[in-house]
């Protein structure tokens, strides 16, 4: 019977010795994490070093060459199709570009997830989830306006209303305030953390903006070449005189 | 030991790469789920929307034949077999081949286009997410509506390029509608029409599967978007005609010619 990992403070997901290469690029090299519950931690590191491909991973959409991932006590690299899907109801992930489907509504969009998962809500509780969703990220009247009618700042925002559909207990980020302004860019933090204060989800946030980093960082993760590189709190990076780390904190 | 040519290895490579997307076509398409609503819109979106297009396509098609073809008819006395040589050009090949070369220019330029484009923007992934087979959804609804529809819009076009050839031949000649298409009748066979109803089945396929291969794997941005659309196009283009060459070659085999 496979053995499952335990880890101290109840551990949503645990990593350990994350191996991917694409050809002869050794993008994430032996790489460890642990997100405990309600935890916010970021990930940080210079384009191209795997950020995305780590969180890809956890989610299983991208297979890793080796290594261990394990998201709320279950191995993901060993699970069935169905049970993987079981795992990505429990997961949120927001989209660095949003992937809003073009050809659907707002509440099509929002409706999507339910459907294809099979979640058993009736009509009348679904429609109260999308109002519910719409109604946190300050976007009720969009509700069957069309992706391509919607400015960026709002499909971010739809963007996680869709990831907070299902009510998941983990939710990854992927560069949340790219591409926003600095106005929007705050909005959107502002509502990461009002949605674990509501939900306490626990979230990876992939992010360069040291603005959301600040204000969403329990605890960091700074990549380089694949690997752990430093790991601690914002004020312990802050605080660094590492060349490496001042790039980004300077 | 002989090397192969750099391009070579890459029509290899891309060759081996379409034969498992078209393998797990079959892999995909006879298993529950079954995406029956995404099959029809995909069937509305395909085929309905094509319908004006080929509809007047399929008119000037028969009406231009006709005229092209009067005046040689006419030097060689045979001007009344001109409903008989309309109805054949038509029906057995200009009908399929062209309606198919439209089809491709709009539906496989537009699946490679939309899927394309969802893969840039990572929809193809947020549906994976949300508990969704992207090929199953994307990929087998939009080729069984390729499949299915191209056949009934040849069959459209035709019977609408006939009613061109009949006009075409009233332009410079008086003949009732009643005796065109009871000569129409009397020379179309079973075996012309056959043979060119399955091949717009293979050719529907093959504009459906080349259009989301190209988009599926789609990179390098809204380039690549715009270069998927351009390739399904030209690639299912060749490939109507290859399909083509190969029917006419199988049917003369086996007497249909």
């Amino acid at each position: 019977m496979e053995q499952q990992l335990t880890y101290p403070n109840e551990n949503v997901i645990s990593i350990r010795g994350l191996k991917k290469y694409f050809g002869e690029n050794k993008v994430l090299d032996d790489f460890d994490l642990d997100l405990a519950k309600k935890e916010n931690l970021v990930v940080l590191g210079r384009s191209g070093s795997g950020k995305s491909v780590l969180i890809k991973c956890i989610i299983g959409l991208l297979a890793p060459d080796s290594g261990r991932i394990e998201v709320l006590g279950k191995d993901v690299l060993s699970l069935d199709h169905q049970a993987l899907d079981e795992i990505r109801i429990r997961i949120g992930f927001l989209f660095q570009s949003n992937a809003l489907y073009d050809s659907m509504t707002v509440r099509e969009n929002l409706e999507f997830p339910m459907r294809r998962h099979s979640i058993d809500l009736s009509e009348e509780d679904a429609r109260q989830r999308i109002e519910e969703v719409l109604g946190n990220v300050g976007l009720s009247h969009t509700i069957d306006m069309m992706p391509s009618e919607l400015s960026g700042g709002m499909m971010k925002r739809i963007a996680l209303a869709r990831t907070m559909i299902l009510k998941p207990d983990i939710i990854l980020y992927d560069e949340p305030t790219a591409g926003l302004d600095p106005v929007t860019g705050k909005e959107i933090i502002a509502l990461i953390m009002d949605i674990r204060k509501k939900y306490n989800t626990a979230a990876i946030i992939i992010s360069h903006d040291m603005k959301c980093v600040k204000a969403t960082a329990d605890k960091i993760i700074l990549l380089q070449n694949g690997k752990n590189y430093k790991e601690g709190n914002y004020a312990f990076f802050k605080g660094s005189d590492d060349p490496y780390v001042q790039q980004f904190f300077e | 030991m002989m090397q192969l040519p750099k391009s070579s290895k890459q029509f290899f490579s891309e060759a081996g790469a379409i034969s498992r997307f078209t393998a797990w076509f079959f892999h995909e398409a006879f298993r529950p789920r079954y995406e029956w609503k995404e099959f029809a819109r995909q069937c509305y979106e395909i085929g309905y929307k094509s319908l004006p297009l080929i509809a007047l396509t399929g008119f000037i098609m028969g009406l231009v034949l006709t005229m092209q073809l009067r005046p040689s008819m006419l030097e060689y006395g045979v001007e009344a077999k001109l409903p008989d040589i309309v109805s054949l050009s038509v029906v057995r090949e200009i009908g399929p081949v062209i309606t198919a070369l439209i089809f491709a220019g709009k539906v496989g330029s537009g699946i490679g286009a939309e899927l394309g484009s969802m893969k840039v923007t990572e929809q193809i992934d947020a549906m994976e997410v949300s508990g969704t087979n992207p090929y199953k959804y994307l990929v087998v609804t939009r080729v069984a509506a390729t499949t299915l529809m191209l056949p009934v819009l040849v069959v459209l076009s035709d019977a609408i390029s006939l009613y061109g050839g009949y006009l075409g031949v009233n332009i410079k000649a008086v003949t009732s509608w009643n005796l065109y298409i009871t000569q129409v009748y009397n020379t179309l066979q079973f075996s012309d029409v056959l043979p060119a109803i399955i091949k717009t089945f293979l050719f529907g396929f093959a504009v459906g599967m080349v259009g989301c291969y190209k988009g599926y794997n789609s990179k390098k941005g809204t380039e690549g978007v715009g270069r998927s659309a351009n390739s399904a196009v030209v690639f299912s283009s060749v490939i109507i005609f290859i399909i083509d060459l190969v029917v006419v070659q199988v049917t003369d085999i086996f007497g249909f010619n």
